[in-house]
């Protein structure tokens, strides 16, 4: 069981709310990515859940229960820290080993669970040895090992893969989707990196200035944001967001079109533009187009994603088609029309 | 090249150390080694340095005269309950301004600081006045008091340098993984903090052992630690630099001894934060 809760929520630092009333539940055994800019409040939300911090009004039940009041050691929930906050002192066995000493697990059982973590992560060769002497991915283990073994009613992930180099964090966001699929325990998972939020959630929660703009599966926020922020944060390139006459030609304020789904071509199209920069990514290129005409926004830029190699050099002239069946319209509020 | 221009430097910054360190080191050599002459020697103008004839008269001399071994105990008692007294009040101190600190934590360390500026003597007579309505004059227990509040500053603020140092996530952490405020402190903190606060008793024990404007004005026979032990060889009676040297030297072993054992620890306590 690791049903979650948020009832009417706030939380203020002093006289700044940084989480206004907000309600939220997550599923037993639910993958929930909460994403948003830096600033956003997705890690103090995490907190609050967690107990870390308390909450100024509200309430947050888990598992049916009203756990507004209760301490983080007793919510039974395990965190993994950014730091991975590793015991500095205790070897791998025992900071592993620490939350079952704390809820007095039997010796020969703490014996197993920590064997079959430490197997299932890779981490049996290093077992004796102190944090200092493992590497960021493997302290991350040494951190998830110690979250796995208390069986945790639900597991909370705060932006744990950033202090890890990309090609780390690929394998590591791999090894905690499977580790979710295996255990399927609820899980929530703080991130500001949009990709991390699309390839391992179930639900993602997009927040801003600690406002919830919207909830939904990734596909779901891919096709259909609710609003332009989330237009704009989720995709990679980003949504371009075209405002004034163009706008207005399909009766909306701003409309949004995604790199992927414009054609291009050399010769013909409806818009005309400039090559900036091309990226070149073999599978994909990126075109980064200029003078366009369109009111895209202060820096007018409009991103175009090709899949496959296209000859695209500085200067170039291009021509841009959008899908028009793709087409993201937005109001005067930034509200999505349908 | 470059290598041996590096060690040419080397060479030169380690005798550069060792010229200062013997500078430094000098009058307490001097003073040792004054305390194995006898007192024509003592003075004798030019002063000799070691081809004299080393006498311990000086030695059984002070010790007939005092009795060494209750300045001795008294010094103990005050530097090492003082030092005791200030750590208990001072962890929890120490503790919640490193991990829940308010807006005015800031403040009052600077506040704690700015007590330390004030001149000692400034407060003597009423302190001593204090003393004595409270029939506390020429006690030890006046002195473990007075010397603690006159280190728990540093004390303190050492403490807090120390715990700060100590990531607040691997608290939480703790926290999360189900420990009580109780097994957060022992398991986690308590074993993190350790040699921040052995090297804080240690600087505040020498602290409190060297301290000598309270010590000197607020005893007399009862309480009197070593400082008022040298003190007592000191001019009223004429020059007696010899016997004066052998109670220093007396004085000054026991924490020179201390200090030598325990100097990596001193160091890094006194760098704390500087060096990573």
């Amino acid at each position: 069981m690791g049903q979650i809760k948020l009832n009417q929520v706030t939380k203020s630092f002093g006289d700044v709310q940084v989480i206004p009333p907000l309600d939220l539940t997550i599923e037993d055994g639910e993958f929930t990515v909460f994403v948003g800019p830096s600033g956003c409040g997705k890690s103090t939300l995490l907190r609050l859940i967690a107990g870390l911090e308390d909450i100024t009004s509200g309430h947050i039940d888990i598992d049916g229960s009203d756990a507004t009041n209760v301490p983080p050691a007793k919510r039974g929930l395990a965190m993994v820290f950014q730091s991975y906050a590793l015991y500095p002192h205790m070897s791998v066995r025992k900071n592993i080993a620490f939350p079952m000493k704390m809820a007095g697990v039997p010796e020969d059982e703490q014996k197993r669970r920590i064997d079959a973590a430490a197997k299932a992560l890779n981490l049996t060769d290093y077992i004796d040895r102190k944090p200092g002497q493992l590497s960021g991915g493997q302290r991350q283990r040494v951190a998830i090992g110690r979250a796995i073994v208390r069986e945790p009613s639900a597991f909370l992930f705060d932006e744990p893969l950033s202090n890890l180099d990309a090609a780390l964090r690929v394998g590591m966001r791999l090894e905690i989707s499977e580790l979710h699929k295996r255990l399927a325990t609820t899980m929530i998972y703080v991130t500001h990196d949009q990709v991390e939020a699309m390839t391992m959630a179930d639900k993602i929660v997009v927040l801003r200035a600690g406002f919830i703009e919207q909830v939904g599966s990734p596909l779901e926020l891919y096709h259909t944001p609710r609003n332009e922020f989330v237009a704009g944060f989720i995709g990679s390139p980003k949504m371009n967001l075209i405002k004034g006459t163009e706008a207005q030609k399909h009766g909306a304020a701003t409309i949004g079109i995604r790199p992927e789904h414009t054609d291009v071509s050399k010769t013909e199209g409806m818009w005309k533009g400039r090559v900036g920069v091309a990226e070149h990514l073999g599978s994909d290129t990126f075109i980064h187009v200029h003078d366009t005409g369109l009111e895209t926004g202060p820096d007018d830029l409009f991103t175009v994603r090709i899949t496959g190699d296209i000859q695209a050099k500085h200067g170039d002239d291009i021509y841009l088609t959008p899908q028009l069946d793709k087409l993201h319209k937005f109001d005067a509020q930034g509200l999505r029309v349908d | 090249m470059a290598r041996s221009v590096k060690t040419q430097r080397k060479i030169i910054n380690t005798a550069a150390a060792w010229g200062i360190g013997l500078l430094i080191f000098f009058p307490i050599l001097w003073t040792i080694l004054t305390s194995f002459k006898t007192e024509a020697t003592a003075i004798a103008d030019p002063p000799v340095f070691l081809a004299f004839n080393w006498t311990m008269e000086n030695y059984t001399a002070v010790l007939e005269r005092s009795n060494y071994a209750k300045f001795l105990w008294n010094s103990i008692i005050i530097a090492g309950g003082s030092t005791i007294l200030g750590i208990i009040i001072a962890v929890p101190a120490a503790w919640s301004m490193a991990f829940v600190p308010s807006r005015r934590t800031k403040d009052i360390l600077l506040w704690m600081l700015s007590t330390k500026m004030l001149p000692a003597v400034g407060v003597l007579y009423p302190i001593y006045l204090i003393c004595i309505k409270l029939g506390i004059l020429d006690s030890r227990i006046a002195l473990v008091i007075i010397l603690m509040l006159m280190n728990l500053p540093i004390i303190v603020w050492m403490l807090y340098t120390y715990f700060r140092e100590i990531p607040g996530e691997i608290l939480e952490a703790a926290r999360m993984d189900g420990a009580s405020l109780k097994e957060e402190i022992l398991y986690v903190l308590t074993p993190m903090a350790i040699p921040g606060i052995a090297s804080t008793l240690l600087l505040n024990f020498i602290l409190a052992w060297n301290e000598a404007f309270w010590t000197l004005n607020l005893t007399a026979a009862n309480a009197a630690p070593l400082t008022a032990f040298i003190a007592s060889y000191s001019s009223p009676e004429g020059l007696f630099f010899a016997k004066l040297s052998a109670a220093s030297t007396m004085a000054i072993a026991p924490i020179l001894i201390l200090g030598w054992f325990s100097q990596k620890q001193l160091v890094s306590g006194l760098t704390f934060g500087a060096v990573k």
